[in-house]
């Protein structure tokens, strides 16, 4: 077999960009501090993503500057930031992929930290409170010496599917219900509502998930508009799976009323 | 001054420390985690491939259980573990496999009937039996003699840290998010906390615990390459060095995964060579089989990283402008396998190197990947300097992975010392002894001394630039402390290393906010790495011997007979440049498992004068003792059960193996 050529290699050949990169400066803790955009230029480098360039820019131009990673990998789900309007994950972006000129601004909805930086995390834990986002088993306690409960293999596959969520947020800055009601569980939280439904070991019902999500704060405040699914990460069937729900939940609301 | 008080206060939000939370909760204790980020977003959630647990449900799993999985870590270990730590381990992960399940990981499950994989470049027919089908399926991983690697497709890190982290919240476990650590609150006996800044205002909080435990994972970040997230920078490691009193241990330690990707240091699992994928040079030829016959690709990660080192260096390697490098091969295994339980290695070729790893060869070098050394403590997880300081996972030396980790014992680790640790922490703070009252003036101080060293970084006119510190700090420690060691190399990385940390006390920072500022953070936290740095450096230069990971060019030889002990690096003095070292000798005559041959590897070694000794008298336990059960034939050799907490005590089921009745 012949050496395989590598795109990488490829790009080598190209001359290195000048980028122009704009970030929505904002510091909410100090009074002084305005929304600006500013602008950084670097040169573009070989490979690079936007979580190298940003660490170029913190380390040599501006020590100020707030952002997070933490796998940069695009596992952990820390780096989603606005990139020309976007939601996405900045660790995995190859500047490549863009125009020299790149705009980026923190997620809406979430709480502004500083600069690209939002208190995703905060927010995670209040929806997973509210949500009861555990499994819940029928005994508090298994024997673990004992051999596991058995589980059929592509059921274990299909929840695996909707349980690769990282809570990177994205869905929920990309929504158009989540701008107009903060209280919206989003998409993130319906995959997490489908995860547990799908699980055989949880013994919630349709109508203990009617509870938690069956009004305009829940499955019936989405509009369809399909933007967390275009922008999820993972690439996860939200869509489907909240069109689903919403017919289960539409349902439960029936059979509860006439109840 | 604020303070936060708490009966066990958990400094790490990943599986380690979560798993501790609960275990103190579900005894009735409060517990605060703190974490640097949202605990989901901890570095346990890179974890891919698997964990190693011997359920011994699939075919190529049969005949496995505790004995081979204890063999195999001491094996892989290069006889530095803590043989009694190894017992409790693999006694206790099947049971953290099967709590995990039963908490909802979506492992990937046994299909009864025939299915196809690849071994050794063959397509081979292997039959599960119908009664397994259902179970927790394994994988292959170097270093084993059996398929114990339990998965959920290859984001098994991310789905074990979702179950743990929700089940966290269901038990009320407090996570302060974005909130760090400065240093333990202790009197130089017994420690009492830790001063704590928050990340977002920069507020400094004395948190005061009846027990402290650190689960702050490893240090990669001391090297430019590394498989590492960017908060893995050895602060838990930090804050025990620097109490003066808790030493480190095994820091020369440190393990370089075969499969980093070239350029960017992000990992692709293990599990593609478990699953059947090759390494192949610049010919396009697979080269293990020359080095390793017998376990080729999957050997343990010290041995395939300094093979392929070794292939590179006789110009065997592919040039490309990052340096050189060699090819992992996957495309044998096909598209469907793949897409199914490689999704993840699937994601990362296609998002950062632009390419599909069906059809392409994924260029890859060996990469720092895993900080062996850590807080050195007893079986229990507690510092036997300092009471009251406990420390599980990466962070601690425990010690069960000596001078080489394998693969999937890694995030077994995490879940099985979260589950012993947290027992033995739920005792201590059942002890009234153990109670308030907190020397509240004690806490005072401690803040105090934070706030001056935070005002001296900011305003006390320094010249030097953190990033620039640690940047050289990095290269130094790939340059001189990396796969390849030799004297004079480390002895001028040492010195160097002294030079930036004597640079390092004029650290200036710009940007003047007291509040979120990452350059301030760099600068404090650079200072405490560059000690870490030091112990490794200077760790590896004294030990004159190879062993697992640690290989010295000038003394490639194992030598038991000098160098069968643990480092223990302290840092009593805060102007040295240096720590003082001690080292803690394994007794061979207590062994289960005498030092050998690993069955890989160099089969050349320097002999242990009690090792022939210790070897008689087992064959003469193992003889008398003809006829009798694999249990009591262990306790004979080496009583560990005792050590386990009770409720972990037990013996585990499986398929071939029922449980008494009266168990």
């Amino acid at each position: 077999m012949s050496a395989i050529d590598n795109d990488i290699a490829q790009n080598a050949r190209q001359q290195h960009r000048q980028l122009r990169i704009s970030i929505l400066r904002y510091d909410p803790r100090d009074p002084a501090s305005t929304p600006r955009m500013q602008e950084y230029r670097i040169e573009e480098a070989d490979s690079m993503t936007l979580f190298i360039a940003l660490n170029e820019i913190r380390e040599h131009q501006d020590p100020t500057l707030q952002f997070d990673f933490v796998c940069r990998a695009g596992i952990c789900g820390s780096s989603a930031i606005m990139v020309n309007g976007r939601p996405q994950l900045a660790c995995r972006t190859l500047t490549r992929d863009l125009p020299n000129e790149i705009t980026l601004a923190p997620l809406p909805f979430f709480e502004l930290i500083g600069d690209l930086s939002v208190n995703t995390g905060k927010w995670m834990r209040g929806m997973s409170e509210r949500l009861q986002a555990w499994l819940h088993t029928k005994e508090r306690e298994v024997d673990i010496c004992r051999v596991e409960e058995r589980m059929d293999p592509d059921v274990a596959e299909q929840i695996y599917e909707l349980d690769r969520c990282i809570e990177c947020g994205c869905c929920v800055a990309a929504c158009g219900t989540a701008q107009m009601r903060k209280d919206f569980v989003g998409a993130v939280g319906f995959g997490k509502i489908a995860r547990f439904r799908l699980d055989p070991r949880d013994v919630r019902t349709d109508d203990d998930f009617y509870e938690l999500i069956g009004d305009d704060t829940g499955v019936f405040g989405c509009m369809s508009l399909l933007a967390c699914q275009d922008v999820c990460p993972k690439s996860l069937p939200l869509q489907t799976q909240i069109a689903f729900l919403r017919r289960k939940m539409a349902a439960q609301g029936f059979t509860s009323s006439t109840r | 001054m604020k303070t936060v008080m708490t009966d066990v206060l958990v400094i790490g939000g990943g599986l380690a420390g979560l798993r501790i939370a609960i275990a103190a909760r579900k005894r009735g204790h409060e517990a605060v985690v703190l974490s640097l980020v949202p605990p989901k977003r901890s570095h346990s959630s890179a974890a891919q491939g698997g964990m190693q647990a011997s359920l011994a449900n699939v075919a190529k799993g049969t005949g496995d259980n505790e004995d081979v999985h204890f063999e195999d870590t001491v094996r892989g270990s290069d006889w530095g573990a803590d043989q009694v730590v190894a017992r409790m381990f693999v006694n206790t992960a099947p049971k953290a496999v099967r709590e995990l399940a039963a908490w909802g990981t979506p492992w990937s499950r046994v299909r009864g009937g025939e299915h196809k994989v690849i071994i050794n470049e063959q397509k081979v027919t292997l039959t599960e039996r119908t009664e397994a089908h259902g179970l927790i399926a394994q994988r292959d991983f170097g270093g084993t003699k059996k398929w114990r690697t339990c998965y959920a497709a290859d984001g098994t890190g991310h789905a074990m840290l979702f179950t743990t982290s929700n089940q966290a919240i269901c038990h009320g476990v407090e996570v302060h998010e974005r909130t760090e650590a400065l240093a333990l609150i202790h009197d130089g006996g017994r420690c009492y906390g830790a001063v704590v800044r928050n990340l977002i205002t920069g507020e400094l909080v004395a948190y005061l615990a009846k027990a402290t435990a650190i689960a702050a994972g490893g240090a990669g970040r001391l090297y430019s390459a590394t498989t590492s997230a960017v908060i893995c920078e050895g602060m838990g490691h930090g804050l025990a060095l620097e109490t003066g009193v808790a030493p480190l241990g095994n820091m020369e330690a440190v393990q370089f995964h075969p499969t980093g990707i070239v350029p960017s240091g992000i990992l692709v699992t293990e599990g593609c060579r478990g699953d059947g994928g090759l390494l192949r040079d610049v010919n396009g030829e697979r080269f293990m089989p020359h080095y390793e016959p017998e376990k080729k690709e999957l050997a343990s990660r010290d041995v395939v990283s300094r093979r392929m080192e070794e292939h590179i260096r006789s110009g065997k390697g592919v040039s490309s402008r990052f340096g050189s490098h060699l090819w992992l091969d996957i495309t044998l295994l096909g598209r469907q396998h793949i897409e199914h339980n490689l999704r993840e290695v699937k994601e990362i070729c296609q998002y950062f190197l632009g390419i599909d790893p069906a059809e392409k060869w994924i260029p890859v070098r060996p990469t720092q990947h895993y900080t062996m050394g850590g807080v050195r403590t007893d079986h229990s997880g507690q510092s036997p300097w300092l009471k009251g300081l406990f420390a599980a996972g990466e962070a601690a030396c425990w010690d069960l992975h000596g001078f080489n980790r394998l693969g999937g014992n890694s995030v077994a680790e995490t879940v099985v010392a979260g589950m012993i640790v947290g027992e033995f922490i739920a005792d201590f703070c059942d002890k009234p002894e153990n109670g308030a009252p907190f020397p509240l003036t004690l806490a005072r101080e401690f803040v105090q001394r934070e706030e001056a060293k935070l005002a001296k970084l900011l305003d006390g006119g320094g010249r030097e630039n953190a990033f620039k510190i640690y940047t050289e700090m990095q290269h130094v420690m790939t340059d001189h402390v990396g796969i390849f060691r030799q004297g004079d190399a480390l002895l001028a990385g040492v010195a160097h290393l002294q030079r930036l940390r004597e640079r390092s006390a004029e650290i200036g920072v710009s940007g003047k906010s007291r509040a979120a500022n990452p350059e301030l953070v760099a600068a404090y936290r650079v200072r405490r790495m560059l000690k870490l740095a030091l112990a490794v450096a200077q760790g590896a230069y004294l030990r004159t011997e190879s062993r697992g990971a640690h290989f010295r060019e000038d003394f490639p030889r194992r030598n038991d007979k000098e160098w069968l002990k643990r480092t223990l690096t302290f840092w009593p003095d805060e102007a040295a440049t240096l720590p003082r070292f001690e080292y803690e000798p394994l007794d061979v005559m207590k062994m289960e498992l005498p030092p050998g041959w690993r069955g890989y590897g160099a089969k050349d070694y320097i002999e242990h004068p009690d090792t022939p000794r210790r070897q008689q008298e087992i064959e003469a336990i193992r003889s008398q003792m003809e006829g009798q059960d694999r249990f009591a034939v262990q306790e004979t050799l080496m009583p560990y059960v005792g050590e386990l907490p009770a409720s972990l005590a037990g013996r585990n089921e499986r398929l071939d193996e029922p449980l008494e009745a009266a168990q």
